[in-house]
């Protein structure tokens, strides 16, 4: 594999952890949707990439497919429904991001200090992706715990979508069912989560979780 | 193929059917016969097997839980059917919903029978994930605040532990493509069985730690466990007996099938310690957190924790002896739980009320119902002569032999477990009667049966089964 090939594959996968990072410290709903769609976006592009030098075929409909439903479809159904809510406006505050992105940064060592040794017979291109990915699935985890609000984890849970997404396509040869139950699982994630913005909202007039906290645990009925 | 088909496509035409019928006696009726359609079919694949195919496989492991798995939601959805009509008379539920709810659990159904069934990894993990996300409608089928907050905690937790499950599904693909080639057939179970000796050990032993914590926070393994309390507390009462009986078991079973393939490849780590070790925690943890319980069924969730706990940690001490006791307890709580949960179901629509301070004197202004539950408590807490007495006694009696440290802890938090189930149990059965004592249309049947075997059970286990747990639990290594 030419060094150009493998630096622009390299290249791709280190934007969309740089994505997950940038996710990290925003305080806006619409922002962390918008950087969101971008990490979608390169992920379509790293996609089709690796569909080019792998020369597969199913690896382009795989891209076509992260593209519609990732970049542009969820992205914007989210933004339809915050702009619904009223949440636009509001900020969010985001505790302490000098920490949060240190702990990000800590988390891309760690997923690099594990996966790196263990990944030697995957070929270089595989294994950066992996590591890079786990980086992206780690952060996302990140960002749902350090989220108050109900349509930020969802943000982060599709986050961590993505860098499974980045995990399995650069794993060579993985068959298609990989791909289809990711595009099927944000799909199904959406629905679910529409459903369940309405009814919060519905319920408490906020989604804010700190108000269904208020309602946890062992209370009459 | 006629057992497969059964199993597999009863549930899916089922679902398509409730989606459409609007009378709820009706889709009852048809929800009873879907699901004893598929437990017939399990029973054909118990007597015929069909050749393990591409994307399907029917061993001696499978079996065991396919054949639990519809056997109880046949009978739950008899006790479902009744559980309803009153939900339907008090309004907590409309026709409407009712249609839902029933396509959902046989859609539910669907998902678990193919994850049991898959021959392919990543099969498997679609249909636990298809499972997943019809209970989670299911959680939240009440529309209360707090059921909104069970299916949300539910769902986020559940996703997050299905994504590192796939995570870690990826890495054993890595781990098995440079041996078995690329494509589909490098996810398949009988073949990646067959050459695990040569996979990337390193690659493995990763890839067990995502599906451990993946397919462990389905388990309800603590400390993955914050789901499972809500979940079971603020569903429908047929869908915490189905959650507990059926749905842990099946991300328990994925477990096990890793569990094998790290055990077909040297050099990798061996998984039992981590089971036992996380087994463990889950039971000493849900032991003390049964004496705080003031929700009946939040009781009876704690108490499933803790006996998932037991089921892993016997599993993971392996051997012939701790894989065959990891059996009879999974098959014995699966089978209690229910029953403590169809008892529950009919107790809490009684007294409008799952405050265990607002429920009392059960044996006296309910007795069927009363010793009904009372039973329960007794087998599930661990009492002779109940099949769940037997089996925790063998996982301790195997446990002492080779680790007796292990065994005190286990013991210690089988004990405490045990206290704080007897005092609440006592405490719903007997004394003066509190809370409102209307009279109760209960289905008695599915309790009937469901103790009637594990006392069966506990008294005498027949011949062939125990040949077919044992060799079940040879192959589990």
């Amino acid at each position: 594999m030419s060094h150009f090939a493998f630096d622009v594959a390299h290249m791709l996968a280190g934007l969309i952890v740089l994505g997950s990072l940038t996710m990290l410290y925003q305080d806006r709903l619409t922002a962390l949707i918008n950087v969101l769609a971008g990490q979608s976006l390169l992920l379509a592009a790293s996609v089709a990439w690796q569909g080019h030098l792998q020369g597969s075929a199913e690896l382009y409909a795989t891209a076509a497919l992260a593209l519609v439903f990732k970049a542009i479809a969820i992205p914007w159904a989210l933004r339809a429904l915050v702009v619904r809510l009223g949440l636009h406006r509001e900020i969010e505050t985001v505790a302490g991001i000098g920490l949060t992105m240190l702990a990000g940064m800590g988390l891309i060592a760690l997923s690099m200090e594990v996966m790196l040794p263990v990944t030697g017979a995957a070929g270089p291109v595989a294994r950066q992706d992996i590591a890079l990915a786990l980086s992206v699935v780690l952060i996302g985890l990140l960002i749902m715990v350090t989220r108050r609000n109900a349509a930020s984890q969802v943000v982060g849970f599709l986050s961590i979508d993505n860098g499974i997404s980045l995990a399995a396509t650069g794993a060579r040869g993985m068959p298609l069912v990989v791909e289809i139950s990711v595009a099927f699982s944000v799909l199904v994630a959406c629905i679910v989560i529409g459903i369940f913005l309405f009814r919060i909202r519905e319920r408490f007039d906020t989604v804010d979780l700190g108000a269904l906290d208020a309602s946890r645990g062992e209370r009459a009925r | 193929m006629i057992g497969l088909a059964l199993v597999l496509l009863t549930p899916l035409a089922g679902a398509a059917v409730l989606a459409g019928i609007a009378d709820y006696r009706a889709s009852a009726r048809v929800n009873i016969a879907a699901s004893a359609i598929a437990f017939a079919g399990a029973l054909l694949l118990l007597a015929h097997r069909p050749a393990p195919g591409r994307f399907l496989l029917v061993d001696d492991l499978n079996v065991v839980f396919i054949l639990l798995g519809t056997f109880v939601a046949t009978t739950t959805s008899v006790f479902s059917a009744g559980y309803i009509g009153h939900e339907l008379d008090t309004g907590h539920l409309t026709p409407g919903y009712l249609r839902f709810y029933h396509a959902m659990f046989q859609l539910m159904m669907f998902g678990m029978n193919l994850a049991l069934l898959a021959n392919d990894i990543g099969v498997m993990w679609v249909a636990v994930e298809l499972a997943t996300l019809s209970t989670v409608v299911m959680v939240g089928i009440y529309r209360t605040p707090a059921a909104l907050e069970a299916a949300w905690k539910y769902f986020i937790l559940g996703s997050v532990g299905i994504a590192l499950a796939l995570f870690g599904t990826i890495l054993v693909y890595l781990a098995a493509r440079p041996e078995v080639g690329e494509g589909l057939r490098a996810m398949e179970w009988t073949v990646l069985l067959r050459h695990a000796r040569g996979f990337d050990h390193r690659l493995l032993d990763v890839a067990f730690i995502f599906l451990l914590l993946g397919y462990g926070t389905k388990v309800g393994l603590a400390p993955m466990h914050a789901w499972l309390p809500d979940a079971h507390a603020e569903g429908p009462t047929p869908i915490s007996a189905v959650l507990s009986g059926l749905l842990l078991n099946v991300a328990l079973y994925a477990l096990l099938r890793f569990k094998l393939l790290l055990a077909a490849c040297p050099g990798a780590i061996a998984p039992g310690p981590l089971m036992v070790t996380l087994g463990l925690i889950s039971v000493i943890f849900a032991a003390f957190m049964l004496y705080r319980r003031r929700d009946i069924k939040r009781l009876f969730a704690y108490s499933s924790i803790e006996h998932m706990g037991i089921i892993v940690f016997s599993f993971g001490m392996g051997g012939a002896l701790g894989n065959f006791a990891g059996l009879l307890q999974m098959t014995m709580h699966s089978l209690t739980k229910s029953a403590i949960f169809f008892s529950v179901g009919h107790v809490a629509q009684v007294k409008g009320t799952q405050r265990i301070e607002a429920i009392g004197g059960l044996t006296e202004t309910h007795p069927l119902l009363g010793w009904a539950l009372l039973g329960g408590v007794a087998a599930i807490a661990g009492l002779p002569p109940f099949g769940v007495f037997t089996a925790e006694f063998l996982v301790l009696s195997s446990t002492f032999a080779r680790q007796p440290a292990l065994a005190v802890a286990l013991g210690l938090g089988l004990l405490v477990a045990f206290g704080a189930l007897l005092a609440r149990g006592t405490e719903l059965a007997f004394g003066p009667p509190r809370g409102a004592t209307g009279p109760v249309r209960a289905s008695y049947w599915p309790i009937a049966a469901h103790l009637g075997l594990v006392l069966v059970a506990g008294i005498w286990l027949p011949g062939p089964l125990v040949a077919w747990f044992r060799h079940v639990a040879a192959m589990l290594g």
